[in-house]
């Protein structure tokens, strides 16, 4: 399974996906530094800020919303990558990195 | 003999993100990982959160997959431990008599979780947390046990506790200062935590020592407290800290913290010893408070300097900690250190389970407790890396934002 991620230059890039494991998980394993992850997955920072498209997702929990409104960059369709778990329902999904706060 | 470019002695956060950091900075030599445990390298704070709980499976705690080591040609050396260290031939010995030698060394060893002393203390069931192995052997025998006792009121003790009782066990907290998290937070957080604890059924023992490990058979059958009480229990788990595993680098003439609390190092995680960095839990800075840092953020951000400084960028330490504890539906989040604190201002109403405390020193903001309270946590980063001098009335108003204050003051 796969997906695509677009970094901040605009940049496409294609990531083989591992099941069970988040999308922020994917993305860094991918060797995508720029999304930076900082409190490893804990909902405790929004730096693993991205943009989903193409896909219906499970609603985004009350903490994950206060993480995303406190960012600068929000939009419909911002999402904490470290929620999003992937498995065939976000096979070829489209990720973009949010800008840095 | 072995030898790499870059031994990182350690495969928890610290020595892996030190290798990451490595690579990253463009490192061209070989770079070895030694570690004690024979697990890769994995998130040690969720063994007693989501690990525990059974709602995260190990994969998904690994810092990388596998293929990540092989592919940035990071030697993994698992199942051994460093035990001596020789800082003019550079050379490291080994517990299975080994030796491996070294261009640049960065002791990333951690800490060893401290036992208990009085009788008792070596019976079976009465356990750590420290590792993946410790969390496995308790999870094998959870569906068994049915009474736990928990002896340290610390986040290790608080937060395997709320995993317990929410797993439907019988559990008690023995704790012997007056209240929990006394170390670390001021009263109100405290009292709070406790408050939620006791609403779950946790059974709390404030102001407690622990006298005896009473057994049956060699295996724990209750808790005798100093003063008499016995709890029944069929586990004991201990959280009382952790010594740092400094020894073969005291041992090399590395210069310890006063107590030997831990190795000291400079803004850029060098120890006194030449070609020798420490990082993590085990290293105190010089330029810091005094005190190790147990985080996975001071691991990782100490990592990323040593990392960057071997590979010639050198960017010194900013000290701005923060930490994070789950508890039940509880997440607290602190930045800063509340060390030397001499005022706090409560924001927000703890009744509603929602509220940060701030804590000051000399009238400048030095660290924030939030409890769910993320945008305070977020926002309120500012006011403690600026040392913001805000008037109480103002930090205490919920309706005001700390972004707002910030911009305002800062």
């Amino acid at each position: 399974m796969h997906f695509t991620v677009t970094t901040r230059d605009g940049a496409a890039h294609p990531v083989e996906a591992r099941a069970g494991l988040s999308l922020m998980q994917n993305i860094r394993n991918a060797g995508i530094e720029e999304l930076q992850a900082i409190c490893g997955g804990n909902l405790s920072c929004a730096t693993c800020h991205v943009y989903v498209d193409g896909v219906d997702l499970p609603p985004a929990s009350a903490d994950e919303d206060d993480l995303l409104g406190a960012s600068d960059h929000t939009k419909d369709n911002s999402r904490l990558s470290c929620q999003l778990i992937f498995g065939p329902q976000l096979d070829r999904v489209h990720v973009t990195i949010a800008p840095e706060d | 003999m072995t030898h790499f470019d870059c031994l990182i002695v350690g495969a928890g956060h610290a020595g892996a993100e030190t290798a990451i950091a490595l690579r990253r900075s463009g490192f061209p030599g070989s770079i070895g990982l030694l570690g004690a445990e024979t697990a890769p390298p994995y998130e040690r704070p969720a063994l007693s959160k989501e690990y525990l709980a059974g709602t995260k499976d190990f994969e998904q705690l690994l810092l990388r997959p596998a293929e990540f080591w092989v592919e940035h040609e990071v030697a993994l050396r698992l199942g051994r431990r460093a035990t001596a260290v020789d800082p003019v031939a550079h050379r490291v010995t080994c517990d299975d008599h080994t030796a491996i030698g070294y261009g640049v060394l960065v002791w990333a060893a951690g800490g060893s979780p401290r036992m208990l002393g009085c009788p008792g203390h070596d019976l079976a069931g009465v356990r750590v947390l420290r590792s993946k192995a410790d969390c496995d052997q308790l999870l094998a025998v959870l569906a068994h046990s049915r009474r736990f006792a928990v002896i340290g009121g610390g986040f290790i003790g608080l937060e395997a506790a709320a995993v317990l009782r929410q797993s439907g066990k019988q559990v008690a907290i023995i704790e012997a200062l007056d209240r929990v998290l006394a170390r670390v937070a001021a009263e109100p957080v405290s009292r709070f935590f406790e408050a939620e604890h006791r609403s779950h059924g946790v059974d709390l023992h404030l102001g407690s020592g622990v006298a005896e490990i009473l057994g049956h058979n060699g295996a724990v059958r209750g808790v005798r407290l100093t003063d008499g009480t016995v709890l029944p229990a069929d586990q004991v788990i201990v959280g009382i800290g952790i010594e740092p595993a400094i020894q073969p680098l005291v041992g090399a003439g590395a210069e310890p913290a006063p107590g030997g609390i831990g190795v000291l190092v400079d803004d850029f995680c060098r120890t006194s010893l030449v070609d020798v960095y420490g990082v993590g839990d085990c290293a105190v800075l010089r330029s810091g408070p005094g005190i190790r840092i147990e985080s996975r953020q001071n691991a990782t951000e100490q990592a990323h300097t040593a990392g960057k400084a071997i590979s010639g960028d050198f960017q010194p330490l900013r000290l701005l900690p923060w930490f994070w504890s789950h508890q039940y539906d509880l997440r607290l989040q602190t930045v800063g250190l509340t060390l030397g604190y001499d005022q706090t201002v409560l924001r927000g109403d703890p009744a509603t389970r929602s509220f940060s405390l701030i804590y000051l020193r000399d009238g400048a903001v030095i660290a924030i407790d939030c409890v769910n309270a993320p945008r305070d946590y977020l926002q309120g980063r500012r006011l403690v890396e600026a040392g913001a001098r805000i008037e109480a009335a103002l930090l205490a108003d919920a309706g005001t934002p700390f972004k707002a204050i910030a911009a305002a003051a800062i």
